[in-house]
């Protein structure tokens, strides 16, 4: 949402911004997934607006009704409008999804930066304590976090995003080490740039691509995660709804009241799909090189 | 010729699918190969030559390519094969080597074990037999001690040796035909003849034919019985190659010879001489200009390099102990004036790009003194150290990678002026239009990006950007090595021209005597990190004095077809290590003073 609003400009200077939107549009799945993100995100953010139910409203009279004029969606197993709880949702799923990655991103590529550019000890030190991290299964240790951190949605947030940050960092250097070989670095160098402005502008720029399409690939993770979260009572907190914590009840109901599990699902499916291919679509966009 | 040609090519037109066009790369090209004939297809980049040989192999992906005419190899035409007989044919009735020996044999398989699997695949042969005829192969391609290294890996032997293993297995079959891609490209010059002759002499014992592809005049002068000139995907002429070279009649064979430099093309000029610049249509080349005089020799000189040392540790072990140390630049000292070219010249490994570097810090020197434009340049912090860079700026071999690609080509050149503050924003953009024009390009240019330029364009955009910080010295690191014929001539001409207007000093690095020779004031070979001679260009090329020295200009391919039945007598000699154990102390040198200025090492 906010991140992918102004990826393109953070990233690119002036003069690409209109470069890299006219590849974006002539990318056809790039603009559907760009589609499918903001459906999802309009509706997260108009959810206030929307004459819906209320999603926490019980009813006793309707309790897991299938899809009908009344309740499209149907009805789960408190009696709660899917419809509505599902656009709810959307506002604790996306946001786990992308503000998780914006946390693994924001601390990860930094230290592989500086641990792929500097080498040596920094590396060294940086390298073991990644594997360290990596060595523990990513939802086991988003989840002893969460619980440290104490039972909420933002908390949840930092524990998926803390968790996936390692990825980030080993991805990051390796991209680092291949492309630090690179003459126009050295050149940087016997240009008389220092090392910040060499990391910014002449190593960042080129380890990007496969950054952002991991990064998309992990809030479809963090957006499961989350869910996991829920389920046992880490991530958003009931009442509220997310995909995630509707999910994990509806799989209760699998034969009585299979929609309660269907549109969650098929909500996750189409949002992860959809960051996925914005982010291919991003990647080729923002590369000069490509026509 | 009465006999029949082994390859006969008809009509040739191979096209690739590009963004569901197909877009044609070699056009109509014909031509024959003789039995026991060696044809070279000389051009540049992108001229086809390389699509052609692969074309004969079918070795082009089959959806994306599509190849019209014929091709006959032996009266068969290859196009109208099944690819399962394609398979028979390729290794065994042609066989082809690659440019890149460190890259084309399989890593994890002991090369007797690739060079016997064309043996038991191919011919039939028994495990025993292929042994014993692999090991033959071996000696035959002057493998020295070869039934002891069958079961050696690749990494184990050094880039010539690659490309006489891949030159073996390639002769396993007994192939009729033997297309050579490029095969002594990536050498170092002294191997590269090594290479060469190999190659004449099995030909003159198996006889068979080979087609020879290759951009090097020198080597296609050498080798080759006939020669195709391919420009731009056709065949613009084809003939005997004396015929070629003496009374070449297209306008490009033409310009092509003259931007060829020529070793001992200098003898009788006193100054560095541009290159002769042939109109592409009328093949008409105007008389090659001298650079006037622009040595400050009476000064002091800008440079000023003593008793430089570089090392580097090799650790191994399980803590990483030191257990020696490669020694790279030993014990080196020369001047360079302002408005002086001085080359360095030598072969891979000798030194040469690490002196270069540590002069100018982007490698830390083990010792000696280094004086640039009044700085000590070896005991400067870091902000000294970015101020010195004013002075001093880099041009790299390879315009591929030596600019940033996600960064504007005028952005590229306007960040070192406005990185050491030398004017507003305003100033950067006048700068930039301006040096674009002086490396002739156009000031429009700087808002794209590098990989919409071609190699020579980029080289002249790294040049600019180079000299946006008005620097006194440039080292140029092979920054014509990698640019074809045409466009290092005209990249050469550009720094001599800029030596001229902006009174340059130029640390031309490089490994091709034949340009050095051009562009140079004075020389200094190098060999294991250490100077053997120097002096006055004239001096060292008309009376080179050291061993090495000779031996380096000897192996040069000459441009002279005259010259090709020359042999240098297949040696063995391999490029020495200069890895020493710990402890080691490099030997005293002394110089002997040949004529003024001219030192040659002793001992």
């Amino acid at each position: 949402m906010t991140t992918i609003d102004q990826a393109p400009a953070v990233v690119a200077p002036k003069k690409e911004k209109s470069r890299a939107w006219r590849k974006m549009k002539r990318n056809k799945s790039a603009l559907v997934g760009c589609g499918i993100v903001f459906f999802f995100a309009i509706l997260a953010i108009a959810a206030p607006l929307l004459p819906i139910p209320d999603p926490i409203a019980t009813s006793w009279t309707a309790i897991r009704k299938a899809p009908s004029a009344a309740h499209w969606l149907g009805t789960d197993d408190l009696g709660r409008d899917i419809l509505s709880r599902m656009i709810w949702g959307a506002q604790a799923s996306l946001m786990a999804g992308v503000f998780s990655v914006v946390i693994a991103v924001g601390i990860g590529v930094p230290f592989g930066l500086v641990s792929g550019y500097f080498g040596g000890w920094v590396d060294m030190v940086i390298s073991r304590i990644t594997e360290a991290l990596l060595a523990m299964p990513f939802l086991i240790m988003a989840i002893a976090l969460a619980a440290f951190l104490g039972p909420s949605l933002t908390n949840a947030m930092i524990a998926i995003g803390l968790s996936a940050m390692p990825i980030f960092v080993r991805l990051t250097r390796g991209q680092v080490l291949a492309v630090k070989t690179e003459d126009y670095v050295e050149g940087a160098r016997s240009v008389g740039l220092n090392h910040f402005e060499i990391m910014t502008r002449y190593i960042l720029p080129n380890v990007f691509a496969p950054i952002i399409v991991q990064a998309t690939l992990t809030i479809a993770t963090a957006i499961i995660a989350e869910a996991s979260l829920s389920f046992l009572g880490l991530g958003q907190q009931p009442p509220s709804p997310s995909w995630g914590s509707m999910l994990n009840v509806a799989k209760n109901f699998l034969t009585q009241a299979p929609w309660m599990a269907m549109w969650p699902g098929i909500a996750i499916f189409l949002v992860v799909i959809g960051f996925n291919m914005l982010g291919d679509g991003l990647r080729d966009a923002l590369d000069p090189r490509e026509a | 010729m009465s006999q029949a040609p082994v390859l006969s090519v008809k009509n040739l037109t191979t096209s690739f699918l590009v963004d569901g066009e197909w877009k044609s790369v070699v056009r109509d090209v014909s031509f024959d190969v003789f039995p026991g004939e060696t044809v070279a297809i000389v051009g540049e980049s992108g001229s086809g030559k390389s699509v052609t040989s692969l074309s004969c192999m079918r070795l082009l992906a089959p959806g994306s390519s599509r190849i019209e005419g014929k091709i006959l190899l032996n009266g068969r035409d290859l196009l109208a094969l099944s690819e399962k007989e394609m398979r028979a044919v390729r290794g065994n009735e042609e066989s082809m080597i690659f440019q890149e020996p460190m890259t084309s044999l399989n890593p994890i398989f002991t090369i007797g074990r690739q060079i016997s699997e064309v043996l038991t695949r191919h011919k039939g042969l028994s495990k025993q037999e292929a042994r014993a005829e692999t090991v033959r192969l071996l000696e035959k391609v002057r493998i020295p001690n070869a039934g002891a290294r069958f079961d050696d890996y690749p990494h184990q032997f050094s880039g010539g040796m690659r490309q006489r293993v891949m030159i073996a297995m390639a002769l396993a079959s007994k192939p009729k035909l033997l297309i050579a891609d490029e095969p002594t490209t990536a050498l170092d010059v002294t191997i590269q003849g090594q290479i060469l002759d190999l190659i004449k002499v099995l030909q003159e014992e198996e006889g068979m034919s080979v087609l020879f592809i290759t951009h090097d005049m020198g080597v296609v002068a050498e080798i080759a019985d006939r020669t195709i000139v391919m420009y731009r995907g056709e065949a613009v002429e084809s003939g005997p190659t004396e015929e070629i070279f003496h009374h070449g009649k297209h306008p490009y064979t033409r310009a092509l010879l003259s931007a060829v430099p020529k070793l001992g093309s200098m003898q009788d000029r006193k100054w560095p001489t541009r290159f002769a610049v042939v109109d592409m249509k009328t093949g008409e080349a105007p008389e090659p200009q001298e650079v006037a005089g622009t040595v400050a020799s009476g000064k002091t000189p800008v440079l000023s390099v003593k008793n430089l040392v570089t090392r580097f540790a090799v650790r191994s072990g399980l803590f990483s102990r030191q257990t020696g140390s490669v020694h790279a630049v030993e014990n080196i000292s020369f001047d360079l004036h302002q408005g002086e070219t001085l080359s360095l010249v030598g072969e891979s490994g000798c030194g040469k790009s690490t002196t270069g570097r540590s002069i100018m810090r982007l490698i830390e020197p083990t010792g000696g003194e280094v004086a640039l434009d009044g700085y000590d340049v070896l005991k400067l912090d870091s902000v000294g150290l970015r101020n010195m860079r004013k002075s001093v700026q880099m041009i790299f071999q390879d315009p591929f990678s030596s600019l940033n690609p996600r960064m504007t080509v005028g952005a590229a050149i306007s960040e070192p002026f406005i990185k050491h503050k030398l004017g507003s924003a305003k100033d950067a953009k006048e700068k930039t239009a301006d040096l674009l024009r002086k490396v002739g390009l156009s000031p429009d240019m700087a808002r794209r990006y590098p990989h919409e330029f071609s190699g020579g364009q980029r080289q002249r955009i790294a040049i600019a950007r180079a000299l946006s910080l008005n620097p006194k010295v440039i080292v140029a690191d092979e920054s014509v090595s990698a640019l074809d014929v045409s466009i290092k001539a005209q990249v050469c001409n550009l720094l001599l021209d800029l030596q001229e207007s902006l009174n340059l000093a130029f640390l031309f690095i490089s490994h091709d005597m034949a340009v050095v020779e051009r562009v140079s004031h004075r020389v200094a070979v190098m060999y294991l990190g250490e100077i053997v001679e120097i002096g006055p260009r004239a001096a060292v090329f008309d009376n080179p004095q050291h061993a090495y020295t000779k031996k380096l200009m000897a192996a040069v391919p000459v441009p002279d077809p005259a010259r090709r039945g020359i042999r240098r007598g297949i040696s063995n000699d391999e490029l020495k290590s200069p890895v020493r154990p710990m402890g080691f102390v490099p030997p005293k040198r002394e110089y002997r003073e040949v004529s003024e200025g001219h030192l040659v090492q002793v001992g």
